[in-house]
């Protein structure tokens, strides 16, 4: 499997945030996008989740199942967590797996992989950010998708969250999955790097 | 299936418990349609007359009145970017989010018509029919909503905007479902053609709402 970027441009509100990016990753293979603020690394993961149509240029996955398109085989995690505050951790998070369907596993496996198997029944309105996170991140273990689209996933995590989540990122290549992630700080895991911004 | 059964039961959910909105349209109605008779007097003949038409305005604008979060709590949580990612079409996720929406939200309102009828000296003919072209009606309502609740994503505003782009689309609803009851109640009109156009407007409706929602959430993704 080979997720690949042919010449992107982006545009947003009528400004060329980037222009003509290739990229490359490869099956158990983690993509790190770096750059300062502003260069576009939350533009470009969210054109691989289709969630953004690119100006010009093409991103494209090859050997995935063929019926399906990139963003059905993709999670993203972004700066939003997806959350309804009047459900419970379980709610949610069960919720995203029969929605998203799939390959999917147990919720309360899940909940105990990210430190949350205490907190089950409690409203995600009393989480803290670091625990709001590590649901989100659950939610990549409910369904299983070969590509992870991460937007700073360890923000808000301690450094106990950040370890595991190296864990079960390291868990991900090892099972021949993709990530691309965005991120200012060391991911713990080996990783290519894209660099953004400056004359990209 | 299972995706669209959870996409209903978690927005029913959410209307249900706390904050969620579902009974804040119940009570509105309730407060229009009691304060109605305060307002025109203790006439019985003239809030016999009026009766249907209240509870009609009063339904309108209650369903309006949650119905500018059924997108944007999506939008602003970040949970529309994965419901649009998802496998199921968005069209169809846009239909689901509508029915759980007329289901907590329009539902009630059918239901507390009996009681509100009674308030307005309506007799049980009167109530039934106006049970009835609501039930039928309210659908249509939500399903032509939805358009608006869109584009409040697309356009970055929310309240006011939905009210203005969606009362304008729902007069046909309220002049046939008032028209309906009316016929019921005091003819001279057969109940049965009004009642069939505004069965053909819900319909209508259920098959453009969600294709528009879904192109102008489409649309707005940035």
């Amino acid at each position: 499997m080979r997720l690949t970027g042919r010449q992107i441009d982006c545009v947003r509100g009528g400004r060329a945030v980037f222009s003509g990016l290739d990229f490359e990753a490869a099956s158990s293979h983690a993509l790190a996008v770096i750059g300062p603020n502003g260069s576009g690394k939350t533009s470009l993961l969210r054109l691989i989740a289709g969630l953004l149509v690119p100006a010009g240029g093409s991103v494209a996955l090859e050997g995935g199942a063929d019926e399906l398109t990139l963003p059905e085989q993709a999670h993203y995690l972004g700066h939003r967590d997806a959350l309804k505050p009047a459900l419970s951790v379980l709610e949610n998070l069960s919720f995203w797996r029969d929605f998203l369907g799939g390959d999917a596993s147990d919720p309360h496996e899940c909940l105990a992989k990210v430190g949350l198997a205490h907190a089950t029944h409690l409203p995600a309105a009393y989480l803290s950010a670091g625990q709001r996170r590590r649901l989100s991140i659950g939610r990549l273990l409910a369904v299983r998708r070969p590509v992870w689209l991460l937007d700073e996933p360890t923000s808000a995590l301690d450094a106990a969250g950040q370890d595991l989540f190296a864990g079960l990122m390291q868990g991900h290549l090892a099972r021949g999955g993709i990530i691309v992630a965005a991120t200012h700080a060391p991911l713990g895991i080996e990783a290519g790097e894209l660099r953004m911004g400056g004359s990209a | 299936m299972t995706a669209l059964a959870a996409l209903i039961r978690r927005d029913i959910r959410i209307a249900l418990r706390v904050g969620g909105g579902a009974l804040i349209g119940v009570l509105f109605f309730l407060t229009v349609t009691v304060l109605m008779p305060f307002a025109l007097g203790p006439d019985l003949a003239l809030l016999t007359r009026l009766g249907p038409s209240i509870l009609w305005l009063g339904a309108l604008l209650a369903s309006l009145l949650t119905l500018d979060r059924l997108f944007t709590s999506d939008h602003e949580d970040g949970s529309l970017d994965l419901i649009v990612m998802g496998r199921m079409p968005l069209e169809l996720a846009c239909a689901a989010k509508a029915l759980a929406h007329w289901l907590a939200a329009g539902l009630p309102l059918i239901l507390a018509t009996p009681v509100l009828g009674l308030m307005l000296n309506l007799d049980a003919t009167a109530t039934s029919a106006v049970a009835l072209t609501l039930l039928v009606g309210t659908p249509a309502l939500t399903f032509i909503g939805m358009i608006g609740a869109a584009l409040a994503v697309t356009l970055h505003r929310g309240g006011l905007l939905l009210a203005v782009l969606v009362l304008p689309l729902s007069i046909p609803v309220l002049i046939f479902g008032v028209a309906a009851s009316q016929a019921a109640i005091s003819g001279p009109l057969p109940f049965g053609t009004p009642f069939s156009i505004l069965c053909a407007i819900s319909l209508v409706s259920f098959v453009i709402g969600p294709f528009a929602a879904a192109a102008s959430l489409r649309h707005g993704l940035d």
